[in-house]
């Protein structure tokens, strides 16, 4: 592995260095030299915002020259991100994570008790994968769990004593990884390199057979079959082939990944090096969410652990010309970047926009080299099913969904958690395990995935009938179903990647709406633009993100329609608030509403 | 007899050649595709997504779906217009469209388009962006509040004028036109009025100071005859720089 983030420092802010030329100059001509190939520049951003807290005029133009790029260039690069700026920074950053969940266990209450912090750079952010640990947010990167009132109540005290982050309780920071209920994948602890070695004393052409025979479809979500695209890769014939694991993980309450990274690492970087073997890749990178900084260390560790072990790097397990290595790619907080030609396009450092396919990434990917992506989850169940085997892998699914897979469960339920379920694992038995038997609900696969009302529990979590990539989250019957709805159309408004105008306007437009009904204001209107901008994105948007922006509504509309039309008002008139038409003038004269 | 090149568009059929996408099939055989970010010197873009059409039942948007023979098309139906519809006046309330005060009023792709089209009122609720103004260029303006996103004007410098000079930054609806150089200010740049990017705006960006009324309002390009009968990159020819 490259040592581009050598010596990732705990963020600090210390904005004193953002003018510290000699210093800047040091670390952009560091990371340029690295991977002088690769396109570096979104690394050199997030590791100098990091280290900054910002991206500064000097930082700027020093990235601009050694880059080539104009500023004005890499500044949209910037605005892309959520977690880049070039605001300078307040002493601390912090960043709460708006999912459903966090907003159930009181994340309004944090926002309006730190919002008069003068030192302090409030602002809400997507999910941020803790879900079964909220309300949870992340202090200058760091990720800190459990704000509780009490919590939150002393981190305010602690931001207005000015005490550095570096200095503040560990117990804050603690993420735990909670397994409630583990299976043949989460108990699977090989030793270092027997996977591998089993393969290849197998040959690739049995292991293909092998992994064809297992029906393993992608963990990511869409579930397609994992066997058709490594084909597709092998059969590519470029010198050079890519291979990446998404560990994005942006869907909302899914968190499952992060305890794979966290405590799996192995089995992920064997099924990775596997896929380079069977698939003839030569260069690995995991894509981690910005989310997951947390992380980063412990992979590192993991990947050196490979590499002093010859099992990463060239000729490994002293095969002649088995070249693979892993490199780590961090994200900078946008959803988006998921879709896998997205992330590819973040990977060569630009915005994350979807691309036009055809080409599709695997003829024609990275650096427009063939590339293939596959979920963590996915890497670690051929670590599975190459240490068990094909059949019984397939025996573990239920009518052709084949294996085991993680849910992570958040929500009104008493023991939030990963579980491993088989394929095809009725979704009530899922709420036994979890002590969720009250549910009213429960959303499936994140807000792009499906509701599930409590006459329905007996669907079977599979990919026929309800796929999911990983998400469960739990309604209790205290809950308004509406939530669900409202706080799904404020994430795609914000995550929308701007591309193409049906989601980019639409998203808005939707969301904008939907918090009209919430607070008590929508009318019929606004149920018609819903309904006309959420068909219109089904039919007319470029990616998954946009074509789902609409489920959450659709299905609450098509299985509760009381739960929405129950919130209208009855006036139809023009959509005209007096208070929101004069607030920009009110502030403007100082008078806040 | 259908031809082995050949599909149908709206019941009648159209010739394609190898490499073709509906769109470019069918503006070659004089069948407009109402359409804003596609334009035949570039790659194809698809993000106004205007040129919607059924591909045997399927919506796709026909600049960037391969024609293949034997494709069923349909364009002109109710379904895709009333969608082409609601995307125009997305576009509309997303930027500031006023036509009245427009300096390109008359000889604006989105405007004719949506004369075309048959969009009648804005529909949704107007958002008001608030995206800087750029005026430090001596002899053009860039009024970002119009920007579309169709990325042409950066690939005509790129491509044809080999400067580089646009890019698009942000995301989602914060998305913006981005001058590529030190401080966003097309002052900065050698940028000139007979580059092709500022002429290659489908609305109203990039404009020239001057000039703009040296042809009446009423009597410009689209006021004389419809986009659908002489087509989108007229325009350019029209919005020539004064003669100093
Ligand atoms: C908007 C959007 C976001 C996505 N986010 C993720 C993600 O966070 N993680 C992931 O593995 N796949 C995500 N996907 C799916 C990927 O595009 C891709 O299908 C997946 O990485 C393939 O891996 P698999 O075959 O192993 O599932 C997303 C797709 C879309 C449209
Ligand atoms: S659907 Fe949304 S996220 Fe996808 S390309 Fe269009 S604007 Fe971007
Ligand atoms: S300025 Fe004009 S040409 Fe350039 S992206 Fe915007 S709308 Fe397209």
């Amino acid at each position: 592995m490259t040592t581009m983030w050598r010596n990732l420092p705990l963020p600090t802010h210390a904005p004193r260095r953002a003018t510290d030329e000699a210093y800047l100059a040091s670390v952009v001509s560091d990371l340029a030299s690295v991977r002088p190939e690769q396109p570096w520049l979104l690394q050199a951003l997030i590791r100098l915002q990091l280290e900054l807290g910002w991206l500064s005029p000097q930082a700027l133009d020093l990235l601009s020259k050694a880059s080539g790029q104009s500023q004005g260039e890499i500044r949209g690069v910037i605005d892309f991100y959520g977690f880049l700026t070039t605001q300078p920074p307040k002493a601390y950053r912090l960043l709460l994570s708006n999912n459903l969940t966090d907003q159930w266990l009181g994340q309004g209450n944090n926002f309006d008790r730190l919002s008069s912090l003068n030192n302090l750079d409030l602002a809400y952010t997507s999910c941020t994968g803790l879900c079964d640990q909220g309300p949870a947010g992340l202090i200058n990167g760091l990720p800190l769990t459990r704000l509780n009132d009490q919590r939150c109540q002393q981190v305010a005290e602690t931001i207005q004593a000015s005490v550095p982050v570096s200095d503040w309780p560990g117990e804050w920071f603690q993420v735990t990884e909670t397994i409630q209920q583990s299976g043949p994948l989460l108990e699977l602890r090989p030793k270092p390199g027997e996977l591998l070695a089993s393969c290849l004393a197998m040959g690739v052409e049995a292991f293909m057979a092998e992994l064809k025979t297992s029906g393993l479809q992608g963990r990511g979500g869409a579930g397609f079959s994992t066997w058709k695209k490594w084909d597709s890769c092998r059969s590519e014939t470029a010198p050079t082939k890519y291979l990446v694991c998404n560990a994005d993980e942006g869907e909302p309450g899914t968190f499952k990944d992060r305890l794979l990274l966290a405590e799996y690492a192995d089995l992920l970087i064997a099924g990775m090096t596997i896929g380079a073997w069977a698939t003839g890749a030569n260069q690995g990178f995991i894509y981690l969410r910005g989310e997951y900084l947390f992380l980063f260390s412990s992979l590192r560790a993991a990947l050196k652990r490979h590499q002093t072990a010859g099992l990463l790097g060239q000729n490994i397990l002293g095969v002649a010309g088995f070249d693979f290595d892993i490199d780590i790619h961090l994200g900078a907080g946008a959803y988006v970047c998921g879709e896998e030609s997205a992330l590819i396009e973040s990977l060569e450092s630009k915005r994350g926009i979807p691309r036009l396919r055809p080409p599709y990434p695997i003829s024609r990917g990275y650096l427009n080299q063939p590339t293939l992506v596959n979920n963590v989850e996915t890497f670690c169940a051929i670590s599975h099913l190459v240490s068990g085997g094909a059949a019984a892998f397939k025996n573990l699914g239920h009518e052709g969904s084949a294996g085991t897979k993680l849910h992570s469960v958040s929500g009104d339920c008493a023991k939030p958690g990963i579980y491993e379920c088989a394929l095809g694992t009725p979704v009530s038995d899922l709420l036994t395990l979890a002590g969720a038997e009250t549910a009213k609900a429960v959303q499936v696969g994140g807000p792009s995935g499906q509701l599930i009302l409590a006459g329905d529990f007996d669907t079977r979590l599979s990919f026929t009938s309800l796929s999911s990539g990983g998400s469960i989250m739990v309604v209790g019957p205290q809950r308004d179903l509406f939530d669900l709805p409202a706080n799904f159309g404020a994430f795609f408004a914000q995550e929308s990647c701007g591309f193409c105008t049906p989601c980019r306007v639409g998203s808005q437009l939707i969301s904008g709406a939907l918090g009209r009904i919430k607070s008590g204001q929508g009318s019929g209107r606004d149920l018609e633009t819903i309904t006309e901008l959420v068909q219109l994105n089904t039919y007319a948007s470029h990616c998954g993100l946009g074509h789902t922006l609409g489920h959450p509504f659709q299905q609450l509309m098509a299985l509760q329609p009381g739960a929405i039309t129950g919130k209208l008002t009855a006036d139809d008139g023009p959509r005209f608030s007096l208070q929101a038409a004069t607030d920009e003038a009110r502030e403007l004269a100082g008078n806040r509403p | 007899m259908t031809s082995e090149r050949a599909f149908t568009l709206d019941d009648t059929e159209v010739e394609f050649e190898p490499g073709d996408s509906l769109l470019t099939a069918a503006l070659a055989s004089d069948r407009y595709i109402p359409h804003l970010c596609a334009h035949p010197d570039f790659s194809p873009h698809g993000s106004c997504r205007v040129c919607l059409v059924e591909v045997d039942g399927h919506n796709r948007p026909a600049c960037t779906t391969a024609a293949q023979p034997g494709m069923t098309i349909r364009s002109d139906i109710e379904p895709i217009n009333v969608m082409r519809r609601q995307l125009l006046q997305l576009l509309f309330v997303e930027g500031n469209h006023f036509c009245p005060s427009c300096e390109q009023s008359g000889q604006c792709q989105l405007q004719a388009t949506v004369y075309t089209v048959g969009m009648t009122d804005l529909h949704y609720p107007p958002l008001g962006p608030r995206r800087e103004l750029d005026a430090s260029h001596p002899d053009l303006l860039l009024d970002r509040d119009r920007c579309i996103g169709c990325e042409l004007c950066v690939k005509a410098s790129s491509e044809v004028d080999q400067k580089h000079i646009f890019s698009l930054g942000g995301r989602g609806t914060h998305t913006q036109l981005i001058v590529n150089s030190e401080h966003n200010q097309l002052g900065e740049t050698d940028m000139t009025p007979d580059d092709r990017a500022a002429h290659i705006c489908p609305v109203g960006v990039i404009l020239f100071k001057t000039g703009n009324y040296a042809q009446p309002t009423g009597q410009r390009l689209y006021d004389q005859q419809p986009i659908s009968a002489i087509g989108n990159h007229r325009a350019e020819d029209v919005d020539l720089p004064p003669t100093p």
